[in-house]
Protein backbone atom coordinates (compact mmCIF):
# COMPACT_ATOMS: atom_id res chain seq x y z
CA UNK A 1 0.00 0.00 0.00
CA UNK A 2 2.43 2.60 1.03
CA UNK A 3 5.00 1.23 -1.41
CA UNK A 4 1.91 1.85 -4.45
CA UNK A 5 1.79 5.48 -3.42
CA UNK A 6 6.06 6.44 -2.66
CA UNK A 7 5.86 4.98 -6.38
CA UNK A 8 2.74 7.39 -7.48
CA UNK A 9 5.01 10.21 -5.67
CA UNK A 10 8.04 9.33 -6.75
CA UNK A 11 6.73 9.11 -10.53
CA UNK A 12 5.07 12.12 -9.94
CA UNK A 13 8.44 14.02 -9.12
CA UNK A 14 10.23 12.27 -12.16
CA UNK A 15 7.30 13.73 -14.59
CA UNK A 16 7.93 17.30 -13.14
CA UNK A 17 11.81 16.88 -13.38
CA UNK A 18 12.15 15.37 -16.75
CA UNK A 19 9.40 18.64 -18.10
CA UNK A 20 11.74 21.27 -18.88
CA UNK A 21 14.29 19.14 -20.75
CA UNK A 22 11.68 17.38 -22.25
CA UNK A 23 10.03 20.77 -23.47
CA UNK A 24 13.04 22.14 -24.99
CA UNK A 25 13.56 19.02 -26.50
CA UNK A 26 10.05 18.65 -28.51
CA UNK A 27 10.01 22.51 -28.95
CA UNK A 28 13.62 23.54 -30.18
CA UNK A 29 14.22 20.24 -31.76
CA UNK A 30 11.37 17.85 -32.39
CA UNK A 31 8.95 20.60 -33.57
CA UNK A 32 11.02 21.87 -35.88
CA UNK A 33 12.39 18.47 -37.77
CA UNK A 34 8.84 17.65 -38.74
CA UNK A 35 8.62 21.32 -39.62
CA UNK A 36 11.54 20.78 -42.05
CA UNK A 37 9.79 17.27 -43.33
CA UNK A 38 7.30 19.19 -44.18
CA UNK A 39 9.11 22.07 -46.28
CA UNK A 40 11.14 19.71 -48.07
CA UNK A 41 7.96 18.99 -49.61
CA UNK A 42 6.84 22.28 -50.80
CA UNK A 43 8.11 24.79 -53.54
CA UNK A 44 9.09 27.41 -50.78
CA UNK A 45 11.68 30.34 -51.77
CA UNK A 46 11.86 33.28 -49.27
CA UNK A 47 12.17 35.58 -52.67
CA UNK A 48 9.45 34.22 -54.16
CA UNK A 49 6.50 33.90 -51.52
CA UNK A 50 3.80 34.02 -53.58
CA UNK A 51 4.76 30.72 -55.42
CA UNK A 52 4.60 28.39 -52.24
CA UNK A 53 3.25 25.32 -53.37
CA UNK A 54 3.06 21.66 -52.09
CA UNK A 55 5.21 19.72 -55.03
CA UNK A 56 5.65 15.85 -53.19
CA UNK A 57 9.09 14.78 -53.76
CA UNK A 58 10.27 17.55 -56.33
CA UNK A 59 12.75 18.94 -54.04
CA UNK A 60 14.23 15.67 -53.59
CA UNK A 61 14.77 15.17 -57.30
CA UNK A 62 16.59 18.15 -58.27
CA UNK A 63 18.90 17.72 -55.04
CA UNK A 64 19.48 13.97 -56.33
CA UNK A 65 19.78 14.57 -59.47
CA UNK A 66 22.20 17.60 -58.98
CA UNK A 67 26.54 16.66 -58.76
CA UNK A 68 26.57 19.56 -56.09
CA UNK A 69 25.03 17.17 -53.76
CA UNK A 70 26.79 14.17 -54.63
CA UNK A 71 30.16 16.20 -54.76
CA UNK A 72 29.68 17.84 -51.47
CA UNK A 73 28.48 13.75 -50.15
CA UNK A 74 31.66 12.29 -51.94
CA UNK A 75 33.96 15.27 -50.20
CA UNK A 76 32.17 14.91 -46.48
CA UNK A 77 32.47 10.95 -46.99
CA UNK A 78 36.17 11.35 -47.75
CA UNK A 79 36.54 13.74 -44.65
CA UNK A 80 34.84 11.93 -42.41
CA UNK A 81 36.25 8.15 -42.91
CA UNK A 82 39.88 9.68 -43.54
CA UNK A 83 39.94 12.00 -40.20
CA UNK A 84 38.53 9.13 -38.34
CA UNK A 85 41.23 6.74 -38.56
CA UNK A 86 43.99 9.37 -38.49
CA UNK A 87 42.30 10.00 -34.92
CA UNK A 88 42.31 6.53 -34.16
CA UNK A 89 46.09 5.97 -35.26
CA UNK A 90 47.13 9.60 -33.75
CA UNK A 91 44.33 8.93 -30.67
CA UNK A 92 46.15 5.85 -29.15
CA UNK A 93 49.21 6.47 -29.67
CA UNK A 94 48.61 9.79 -27.73
CA UNK A 95 46.38 7.81 -25.10
CA UNK A 96 49.46 5.51 -24.95
CA UNK A 97 51.52 8.47 -23.68
CA UNK A 98 49.30 10.08 -21.29
CA UNK A 99 49.20 6.75 -19.88
CA UNK A 100 52.69 5.69 -19.79
CA UNK A 101 54.90 8.36 -19.70
CA UNK A 102 56.60 8.99 -16.22
CA UNK A 103 57.82 12.56 -16.91
CA UNK A 104 55.43 15.38 -16.41
CA UNK A 105 52.10 13.80 -16.86
CA UNK A 106 50.00 16.16 -15.78
CA UNK A 107 51.28 18.63 -18.04
CA UNK A 108 50.77 16.44 -21.43
CA UNK A 109 47.37 15.84 -20.22
CA UNK A 110 46.55 19.78 -19.53
CA UNK A 111 48.06 20.29 -22.91
CA UNK A 112 46.16 17.86 -25.12
CA UNK A 113 43.30 19.31 -24.03
CA UNK A 114 43.91 22.63 -25.35
CA UNK A 115 42.82 21.43 -29.26
CA UNK A 116 39.55 20.26 -27.71
CA UNK A 117 38.81 23.74 -25.27
CA UNK A 118 39.90 26.18 -28.64
CA UNK A 119 37.22 27.46 -31.02
CA UNK A 120 36.91 25.63 -34.21
CA UNK A 121 37.20 29.15 -36.08
CA UNK A 122 39.80 30.12 -33.83
CA UNK A 123 41.93 27.35 -34.88
CA UNK A 124 40.54 27.25 -38.47
CA UNK A 125 41.39 30.98 -38.72
CA UNK A 126 45.39 29.64 -37.23
CA UNK A 127 45.88 27.17 -40.51
CA UNK A 128 44.40 29.42 -42.70
CA UNK A 129 46.85 32.48 -41.92
CA UNK A 130 49.54 28.94 -42.28
CA UNK A 131 48.90 28.63 -45.61
CA UNK A 132 47.95 31.96 -46.73
CA UNK A 133 50.73 32.94 -49.46
CA UNK A 134 53.03 35.42 -48.66
CA UNK A 135 51.70 35.63 -44.50
CA UNK A 136 51.60 32.44 -43.34
CA UNK A 137 54.75 30.47 -42.20
CA UNK A 138 53.91 27.59 -43.91
CA UNK A 139 53.14 29.17 -47.38
CA UNK A 140 56.03 31.27 -48.80
CA UNK A 141 54.66 31.69 -52.27
CA UNK A 142 52.28 28.83 -52.26
CA UNK A 143 48.68 28.83 -52.02
CA UNK A 144 47.39 25.27 -51.35
CA UNK A 145 44.22 26.34 -50.12
CA UNK A 146 42.98 27.34 -53.43
CA UNK A 147 43.91 24.14 -54.76
CA UNK A 148 41.25 21.02 -54.46
CA UNK A 149 43.10 18.47 -52.66
CA UNK A 150 45.71 20.52 -50.81
CA UNK A 151 42.70 22.12 -49.17
CA UNK A 152 40.80 18.96 -48.60
CA UNK A 153 44.32 18.15 -46.83
CA UNK A 154 44.44 20.80 -44.85
CA UNK A 155 40.57 20.60 -43.91
CA UNK A 156 41.46 16.70 -43.06
CA UNK A 157 44.78 18.32 -40.69
CA UNK A 158 42.15 20.58 -39.18
CA UNK A 159 39.87 17.82 -38.09
CA UNK A 160 42.15 15.84 -37.03
CA UNK A 161 44.57 18.21 -34.67
CA UNK A 162 41.16 19.58 -33.07
CA UNK A 163 39.54 16.51 -32.28
CA UNK A 164 42.65 13.70 -31.29
CA UNK A 165 42.69 14.94 -27.66
CA UNK A 166 39.13 13.82 -27.54
CA UNK A 167 39.24 10.58 -29.03
CA UNK A 168 42.77 10.14 -26.62
CA UNK A 169 40.36 10.67 -23.84
CA UNK A 170 37.46 8.32 -24.71
CA UNK A 171 40.66 5.82 -25.12
CA UNK A 172 42.50 6.44 -22.26
CA UNK A 173 39.25 5.41 -20.48
CA UNK A 174 39.31 2.01 -22.01
CA UNK A 175 42.95 1.59 -21.97
CA UNK A 176 43.20 2.42 -17.78
CA UNK A 177 40.59 -0.92 -17.39
CA UNK A 178 43.16 -3.09 -19.45
CA UNK A 179 44.27 -4.99 -16.06
CA UNK A 180 48.38 -4.23 -15.41
CA UNK A 181 48.58 -8.13 -13.82
CA UNK A 182 47.27 -9.39 -16.95
CA UNK A 183 50.24 -7.36 -19.17
CA UNK A 184 52.73 -8.36 -16.12
CA UNK A 185 52.41 -11.72 -16.42
CA UNK A 186 52.34 -12.03 -20.32
CA UNK A 187 55.45 -9.89 -19.98
CA UNK A 188 56.64 -12.89 -17.66
CA UNK A 189 55.83 -15.34 -20.43
CA UNK A 190 57.99 -13.44 -22.75
CA UNK A 191 55.62 -11.13 -25.07
CA UNK A 192 56.95 -7.84 -26.44
CA UNK A 193 55.61 -5.12 -25.93
CA UNK A 194 54.04 -5.18 -29.20
CA UNK A 195 52.61 -8.44 -28.89
CA UNK A 196 51.18 -7.40 -25.32
CA UNK A 197 49.62 -4.14 -27.21
CA UNK A 198 48.36 -5.97 -30.28
CA UNK A 199 47.27 -9.24 -28.63
CA UNK A 200 45.91 -7.95 -24.89
CA UNK A 201 45.41 -4.12 -24.77
CA UNK A 202 43.82 -4.22 -28.09
CA UNK A 203 41.24 -7.10 -27.89
CA UNK A 204 39.94 -5.65 -24.56
CA UNK A 205 40.06 -1.62 -25.56
CA UNK A 206 37.78 -3.15 -28.22
CA UNK A 207 34.57 -1.86 -27.20
CA UNK A 208 35.74 1.64 -26.21
CA UNK A 209 37.31 1.87 -29.61
CA UNK A 210 34.76 1.60 -31.37
CA UNK A 211 32.09 3.86 -29.05
CA UNK A 212 35.19 6.39 -29.63
CA UNK A 213 35.31 5.85 -33.39
CA UNK A 214 31.06 5.61 -33.79
CA UNK A 215 30.75 9.00 -32.41
CA UNK A 216 33.76 11.03 -33.77
CA UNK A 217 32.46 9.31 -37.46
CA UNK A 218 28.86 11.44 -37.03
CA UNK A 219 30.91 14.25 -35.76
CA UNK A 220 33.32 14.58 -38.54
CA UNK A 221 30.05 13.93 -41.20
CA UNK A 222 28.52 16.76 -39.73
CA UNK A 223 31.74 19.03 -40.53
CA UNK A 224 31.34 23.36 -41.40
CA UNK A 225 32.84 25.47 -39.26
CA UNK A 226 36.73 24.23 -40.47
CA UNK A 227 35.53 24.52 -44.19
CA UNK A 228 33.77 27.65 -43.75
CA UNK A 229 36.37 29.40 -42.58
CA UNK A 230 39.53 27.61 -44.56
CA UNK A 231 37.47 27.77 -48.04
CA UNK A 232 34.06 28.51 -47.52
CA UNK A 233 33.41 25.60 -50.15
CA UNK A 234 35.47 26.87 -53.01
CA UNK A 235 37.40 24.71 -55.61
CA UNK A 236 35.26 21.99 -54.70
CA UNK A 237 35.84 21.20 -51.07
CA UNK A 238 32.12 22.22 -49.98
CA UNK A 239 30.59 19.31 -47.24
CA UNK A 240 26.68 18.59 -47.22
CA UNK A 241 26.68 21.12 -44.39
CA UNK A 242 28.06 23.95 -46.17
CA UNK A 243 25.70 22.98 -49.15
CA UNK A 244 22.56 23.19 -47.10
CA UNK A 245 24.18 26.46 -45.34
CA UNK A 246 24.56 28.09 -48.32
CA UNK A 247 21.07 26.95 -50.01
CA UNK A 248 19.57 28.12 -47.04
CA UNK A 249 21.17 31.82 -45.81
CA UNK A 250 22.56 32.76 -48.90
CA UNK A 251 19.80 31.38 -51.20
CA UNK A 252 16.99 31.78 -48.98
CA UNK A 253 15.74 28.66 -50.55
CA UNK A 254 13.48 26.90 -47.97
CA UNK A 255 12.10 23.75 -49.87
CA UNK A 256 15.76 23.02 -51.30
CA UNK A 257 17.40 23.76 -47.88
CA UNK A 258 15.22 21.68 -45.78
CA UNK A 259 15.48 18.99 -48.58
CA UNK A 260 18.93 19.36 -47.96
CA UNK A 261 18.79 18.96 -44.37
CA UNK A 262 16.42 15.85 -44.14
CA UNK A 263 18.89 14.36 -46.45
CA UNK A 264 21.80 14.80 -44.18
CA UNK A 265 19.83 13.32 -41.12
CA UNK A 266 19.35 10.40 -43.23
CA UNK A 267 22.69 10.07 -44.01
CA UNK A 268 23.78 10.18 -40.15
CA UNK A 269 21.06 7.76 -39.22
CA UNK A 270 22.74 5.28 -42.23
CA UNK A 271 26.11 5.58 -40.46
CA UNK A 272 25.43 5.66 -37.03
CA UNK A 273 23.00 2.17 -37.45
CA UNK A 274 26.17 0.29 -39.86
CA UNK A 275 28.27 1.57 -37.37
CA UNK A 276 26.24 0.17 -34.09
CA UNK A 277 25.73 -2.60 -35.93
CA UNK A 278 29.36 -3.03 -36.47
CA UNK A 279 29.55 -2.49 -32.66
CA UNK A 280 26.95 -4.89 -31.37
CA UNK A 281 28.49 -7.81 -33.46
CA UNK A 282 31.95 -7.11 -32.90
CA UNK A 283 31.45 -6.08 -29.13
CA UNK A 284 31.41 -9.68 -27.55
CA UNK A 285 34.88 -10.33 -29.79
CA UNK A 286 36.85 -8.95 -26.59
CA UNK A 287 35.48 -11.98 -24.52
CA UNK A 288 36.02 -14.65 -26.78
CA UNK A 289 39.59 -13.24 -27.93
CA UNK A 290 40.11 -13.55 -24.12
CA UNK A 291 38.84 -17.14 -23.78
CA UNK A 292 40.77 -18.53 -26.54
CA UNK A 293 43.94 -17.61 -25.20
CA UNK B 1 70.88 0.40 -14.65
CA UNK B 2 70.32 4.15 -13.35
CA UNK B 3 71.79 5.12 -16.96
CA UNK B 4 69.11 3.19 -18.15
CA UNK B 5 66.17 4.99 -16.41
CA UNK B 6 68.02 8.20 -17.08
CA UNK B 7 67.73 7.31 -20.93
CA UNK B 8 64.01 6.68 -20.62
CA UNK B 9 63.26 9.12 -18.97
CA UNK B 10 64.49 11.22 -21.80
CA UNK B 11 62.99 9.31 -23.94
CA UNK B 12 59.72 10.10 -22.52
CA UNK B 13 60.51 13.85 -22.05
CA UNK B 14 61.17 13.94 -25.91
CA UNK B 15 57.76 12.21 -26.69
CA UNK B 16 56.40 14.17 -24.52
CA UNK B 17 57.66 17.73 -26.28
CA UNK B 18 56.49 16.43 -29.44
CA UNK B 19 52.80 16.19 -27.55
CA UNK B 20 53.24 19.59 -26.69
CA UNK B 21 54.35 21.06 -29.96
CA UNK B 22 51.17 19.62 -31.32
CA UNK B 23 48.88 21.30 -29.54
CA UNK B 24 50.51 24.86 -29.01
CA UNK B 25 52.50 25.29 -32.44
CA UNK B 26 48.70 26.57 -34.05
CA UNK B 27 48.37 28.54 -30.65
CA UNK B 28 51.67 30.21 -30.70
CA UNK B 29 50.88 31.04 -34.45
CA UNK B 30 47.78 33.07 -34.03
CA UNK B 31 49.41 34.33 -30.86
CA UNK B 32 53.06 35.63 -33.37
CA UNK B 33 49.88 36.92 -35.62
CA UNK B 34 48.22 39.00 -33.21
CA UNK B 35 51.39 40.40 -32.46
CA UNK B 36 52.73 41.70 -35.93
CA UNK B 37 52.39 45.01 -37.16
CA UNK B 38 51.04 45.40 -40.10
CA UNK B 39 54.48 45.97 -41.94
CA UNK B 40 55.76 43.18 -41.17
CA UNK B 41 52.10 40.77 -41.46
CA UNK B 42 53.55 39.34 -44.73
CA UNK B 43 56.74 38.46 -43.92
CA UNK B 44 56.11 34.73 -43.22
CA UNK B 45 58.10 34.50 -40.04
CA UNK B 46 56.82 32.43 -37.13
CA UNK B 47 57.67 35.17 -34.83
CA UNK B 48 56.92 38.62 -34.79
CA UNK B 49 60.19 40.93 -35.78
CA UNK B 50 58.81 43.92 -33.94
CA UNK B 51 55.84 42.81 -31.50
CA UNK B 52 53.16 45.30 -30.83
CA UNK B 53 50.09 45.26 -28.66
CA UNK B 54 48.29 47.47 -31.38
CA UNK B 55 45.63 44.85 -32.77
CA UNK B 56 44.70 44.28 -29.50
CA UNK B 57 43.86 48.24 -28.44
CA UNK B 58 42.16 48.06 -31.79
CA UNK B 59 39.72 45.96 -31.26
CA UNK B 60 38.95 46.82 -27.90
CA UNK B 61 38.47 50.45 -28.55
CA UNK B 62 36.19 48.77 -31.99
CA UNK B 63 32.28 48.07 -31.28
CA UNK B 64 32.87 45.52 -34.06
CA UNK B 65 34.71 43.09 -31.44
CA UNK B 66 33.22 44.62 -28.14
CA UNK B 67 29.36 43.82 -28.99
CA UNK B 68 29.92 40.63 -30.32
CA UNK B 69 32.15 39.75 -27.33
CA UNK B 70 29.79 40.67 -25.02
CA UNK B 71 27.15 38.43 -26.85
CA UNK B 72 29.39 35.57 -26.49
CA UNK B 73 29.65 36.09 -22.52
CA UNK B 74 26.59 36.55 -22.06
CA UNK B 75 24.89 34.13 -24.03
CA UNK B 76 27.01 31.26 -22.65
CA UNK B 77 26.31 32.48 -19.63
CA UNK B 78 22.98 32.47 -19.35
CA UNK B 79 22.48 29.04 -22.05
CA UNK B 80 25.43 27.01 -19.43
CA UNK B 81 22.79 28.06 -16.48
CA UNK B 82 19.85 27.11 -18.04
CA UNK B 83 20.79 23.82 -19.74
CA UNK B 84 22.58 22.96 -16.18
CA UNK B 85 19.94 23.32 -14.20
CA UNK B 86 17.27 21.72 -16.71
CA UNK B 87 19.65 19.22 -17.67
CA UNK B 88 20.44 18.21 -13.69
CA UNK B 89 16.46 18.29 -13.24
CA UNK B 90 16.20 15.19 -15.54
CA UNK B 91 20.02 13.64 -14.99
CA UNK B 92 18.41 13.08 -11.45
CA UNK B 93 15.09 11.45 -12.29
CA UNK B 94 17.01 9.21 -14.90
CA UNK B 95 19.66 8.42 -12.29
CA UNK B 96 17.32 7.68 -9.52
CA UNK B 97 13.86 7.26 -10.05
CA UNK B 98 11.65 4.60 -11.97
CA UNK B 99 9.13 6.37 -14.05
CA UNK B 100 7.68 5.68 -17.67
CA UNK B 101 9.00 7.68 -20.57
CA UNK B 102 13.15 7.34 -18.75
CA UNK B 103 13.89 5.36 -21.32
CA UNK B 104 12.68 7.15 -24.29
CA UNK B 105 14.21 10.21 -22.30
CA UNK B 106 17.63 8.58 -22.66
CA UNK B 107 17.01 8.09 -25.92
CA UNK B 108 15.83 11.10 -27.58
CA UNK B 109 19.02 12.57 -25.68
CA UNK B 110 21.00 10.58 -27.24
CA UNK B 111 19.43 11.23 -31.01
CA UNK B 112 20.06 15.23 -30.70
CA UNK B 113 23.91 14.50 -29.23
CA UNK B 114 24.43 13.01 -32.90
CA UNK B 115 21.61 15.18 -34.94
CA UNK B 116 22.89 17.15 -37.15
CA UNK B 117 23.08 20.86 -36.20
CA UNK B 118 22.55 22.21 -39.81
CA UNK B 119 19.15 20.22 -39.77
CA UNK B 120 17.80 22.52 -37.52
CA UNK B 121 19.01 25.53 -38.81
CA UNK B 122 16.58 25.78 -41.90
CA UNK B 123 13.37 25.24 -40.04
CA UNK B 124 14.64 27.06 -36.68
CA UNK B 125 15.70 30.36 -39.55
CA UNK B 126 11.89 30.25 -40.50
CA UNK B 127 10.45 29.69 -37.42
CA UNK B 128 12.59 32.72 -35.36
CA UNK B 129 12.09 35.38 -37.92
CA UNK B 130 8.52 34.25 -37.55
CA UNK B 131 8.25 34.94 -33.86
CA UNK B 132 10.45 37.85 -33.86
CA UNK B 133 13.43 36.02 -32.29
CA UNK B 134 15.86 35.96 -35.13
CA UNK B 135 18.94 38.23 -34.34
CA UNK B 136 17.86 38.13 -30.67
CA UNK B 137 19.58 36.69 -27.40
CA UNK B 138 16.95 34.11 -26.92
CA UNK B 139 17.21 33.34 -30.70
CA UNK B 140 20.97 31.31 -30.07
CA UNK B 141 20.10 30.24 -26.14
CA UNK B 142 17.39 28.53 -26.69
CA UNK B 143 19.54 26.01 -29.75
CA UNK B 144 22.12 26.07 -27.86
CA UNK B 145 20.30 25.10 -24.36
CA UNK B 146 19.04 22.16 -26.23
CA UNK B 147 21.94 20.70 -27.75
CA UNK B 148 23.33 21.25 -24.79
CA UNK B 149 21.18 19.22 -22.55
CA UNK B 150 22.26 15.41 -23.68
CA UNK B 151 26.15 16.41 -22.11
CA UNK B 152 24.55 17.92 -19.00
CA UNK B 153 21.72 15.24 -18.68
CA UNK B 154 24.55 12.23 -19.24
CA UNK B 155 27.56 14.09 -17.48
CA UNK B 156 25.46 14.87 -14.27
CA UNK B 157 23.73 11.29 -14.17
CA UNK B 158 26.80 10.03 -14.08
CA UNK B 159 27.94 11.95 -11.25
CA UNK B 160 24.17 11.28 -9.35
CA UNK B 161 24.89 7.59 -9.62
CA UNK B 162 28.16 7.50 -7.95
CA UNK B 163 26.71 9.27 -5.18
CA UNK B 164 25.25 6.38 -2.25
CA UNK B 165 21.54 6.35 -2.18
CA UNK B 166 21.58 5.87 1.26
CA UNK B 167 21.85 9.66 1.56
CA UNK B 168 18.35 10.08 0.59
CA UNK B 169 16.76 7.07 2.16
CA UNK B 170 18.22 8.66 5.53
CA UNK B 171 16.99 12.16 4.31
CA UNK B 172 13.38 10.76 3.74
CA UNK B 173 13.07 8.96 6.82
CA UNK B 174 13.98 12.77 8.94
CA UNK B 175 10.82 13.71 7.08
CA UNK B 176 12.75 15.65 4.05
CA UNK B 177 10.04 15.04 0.98
CA UNK B 178 12.18 13.77 -2.44
CA UNK B 179 12.52 17.15 -3.81
CA UNK B 180 13.96 18.42 -0.23
CA UNK B 181 16.34 14.97 -0.09
CA UNK B 182 17.63 16.60 -4.21
CA UNK B 183 18.00 19.80 -3.35
CA UNK B 184 19.50 20.14 0.08
CA UNK B 185 21.28 16.74 -0.46
CA UNK B 186 22.25 15.81 -3.02
CA UNK B 187 22.91 19.25 -5.08
CA UNK B 188 25.70 20.09 -2.59
CA UNK B 189 27.36 17.10 -2.58
CA UNK B 190 26.83 17.03 -6.89
CA UNK B 191 28.71 20.30 -6.72
CA UNK B 192 32.20 18.82 -8.40
CA UNK B 193 29.96 17.50 -10.81
CA UNK B 194 27.73 20.41 -11.44
CA UNK B 195 31.10 22.89 -12.00
CA UNK B 196 32.64 20.35 -14.46
CA UNK B 197 29.34 20.02 -16.24
CA UNK B 198 28.97 23.67 -16.59
CA UNK B 199 32.90 24.31 -17.98
CA UNK B 200 31.72 21.31 -20.47
CA UNK B 201 28.29 23.60 -21.74
CA UNK B 202 30.00 26.71 -21.73
CA UNK B 203 32.71 25.70 -23.90
CA UNK B 204 30.36 24.12 -26.01
CA UNK B 205 28.36 27.31 -26.52
CA UNK B 206 31.75 29.31 -26.97
CA UNK B 207 32.64 27.59 -29.57
CA UNK B 208 29.38 27.36 -31.89
CA UNK B 209 29.74 28.94 -35.20
CA UNK B 210 26.71 27.53 -37.24
CA UNK B 211 23.52 29.12 -35.68
CA UNK B 212 25.95 32.05 -34.38
CA UNK B 213 26.01 33.13 -38.50
CA UNK B 214 22.92 31.88 -39.44
CA UNK B 215 20.19 33.14 -36.10
CA UNK B 216 21.70 36.84 -36.59
CA UNK B 217 22.39 39.61 -39.24
CA UNK B 218 23.98 42.17 -36.69
CA UNK B 219 26.03 42.60 -33.76
CA UNK B 220 22.79 42.81 -31.59
CA UNK B 221 23.02 39.05 -31.05
CA UNK B 222 26.11 38.07 -33.38
CA UNK B 223 28.96 35.88 -30.98
CA UNK B 224 32.61 36.38 -31.48
CA UNK B 225 32.92 33.12 -33.92
CA UNK B 226 30.58 34.75 -35.67
CA UNK B 227 32.03 37.92 -36.05
CA UNK B 228 35.71 36.80 -37.07
CA UNK B 229 33.98 35.61 -40.12
CA UNK B 230 32.61 39.06 -40.63
CA UNK B 231 34.97 41.09 -39.61
CA UNK B 232 37.18 43.50 -42.24
CA UNK B 233 39.60 45.84 -40.21
CA UNK B 234 39.15 49.07 -38.02
CA UNK B 235 39.04 50.99 -41.59
CA UNK B 236 38.03 49.47 -44.61
CA UNK B 237 41.41 49.54 -46.26
CA UNK B 238 43.20 47.48 -43.54
CA UNK B 239 44.10 44.08 -43.76
CA UNK B 240 42.24 42.41 -41.27
CA UNK B 241 44.87 39.50 -40.33
CA UNK B 242 45.91 41.20 -36.95
CA UNK B 243 42.61 42.40 -35.76
CA UNK B 244 41.25 38.87 -36.91
CA UNK B 245 44.02 37.08 -34.71
CA UNK B 246 43.75 39.39 -31.31
CA UNK B 247 40.20 38.39 -31.23
CA UNK B 248 40.79 35.05 -31.64
CA UNK B 249 43.35 34.72 -28.97
CA UNK B 250 41.50 37.08 -26.91
CA UNK B 251 38.16 33.95 -27.35
CA UNK B 252 41.34 31.71 -26.42
CA UNK B 253 42.06 32.70 -22.78
CA UNK B 254 39.00 31.75 -21.02
CA UNK B 255 39.64 28.35 -22.61
CA UNK B 256 43.09 28.28 -21.10
CA UNK B 257 41.99 29.04 -18.00
CA UNK B 258 39.67 26.12 -17.51
CA UNK B 259 42.23 23.85 -19.35
CA UNK B 260 44.68 24.96 -16.24
CA UNK B 261 42.82 24.78 -13.22
CA UNK B 262 40.08 22.16 -14.04
CA UNK B 263 41.86 19.80 -16.24
CA UNK B 264 41.28 16.58 -13.78
CA UNK B 265 37.85 17.60 -13.81
CA UNK B 266 37.22 17.97 -17.68
CA UNK B 267 39.02 14.59 -18.54
CA UNK B 268 36.58 13.12 -15.75
CA UNK B 269 33.55 14.85 -17.32
CA UNK B 270 34.29 14.01 -20.84
CA UNK B 271 34.93 10.08 -19.96
CA UNK B 272 32.39 9.88 -17.46
CA UNK B 273 29.44 8.24 -20.03
CA UNK B 274 32.32 6.36 -22.02
CA UNK B 275 33.30 3.95 -20.02
CA UNK B 276 30.00 2.52 -18.29
CA UNK B 277 28.93 2.62 -22.31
Amino acid sequence: MSAARGTGAERRLALLLCAPAAAFMLVVAAFPIVYALWLSLHRADMRAPDQTAFIGFGNYLTVLSSPIWWDAFGVTLFVTVVSTLLELILGMALALVMHRTIVARGLVRTVALIPYGLVTVVAAFSLRYAWTQHTGWLAGASAPLTQTWSSIAIIVLAEVWKTTPFMALLLLAGLVLVPQDVLNAASMDGATSWQRFRRITLPLMKPAILVAVLFRAIDAFRIFDNIYVLTNGAHGTASVSIVAYNNLIRGLNLGIGSTLSVLIVIAIALIAFLLSRLLRSDAPDAPRAWRQR
Amino acid sequence: MTQRTTRRHVGWALIDLLVVAYALVPVLWIVSLSLKSNETMTDGRFFPRDPTLRHYVDILNDGAFLRPLLNSIGIALISTVIAVVIGGLAAYAIARLEFPGRKTLVGAALLIAIFPQIALVTPLFRIEIALGLFDTWPGLILPYVTFALPLAIYALAAFFRELPRELEKAALMDGATPFQAFRYVIVPLAMPGVVTTSILVFIFCWNDFLFAISLTSTTASRTVPAALAFFTGSSQFEDPTGSIAAAAVVITIPIVLFVLFFQRRIVAGLTSGAVKG
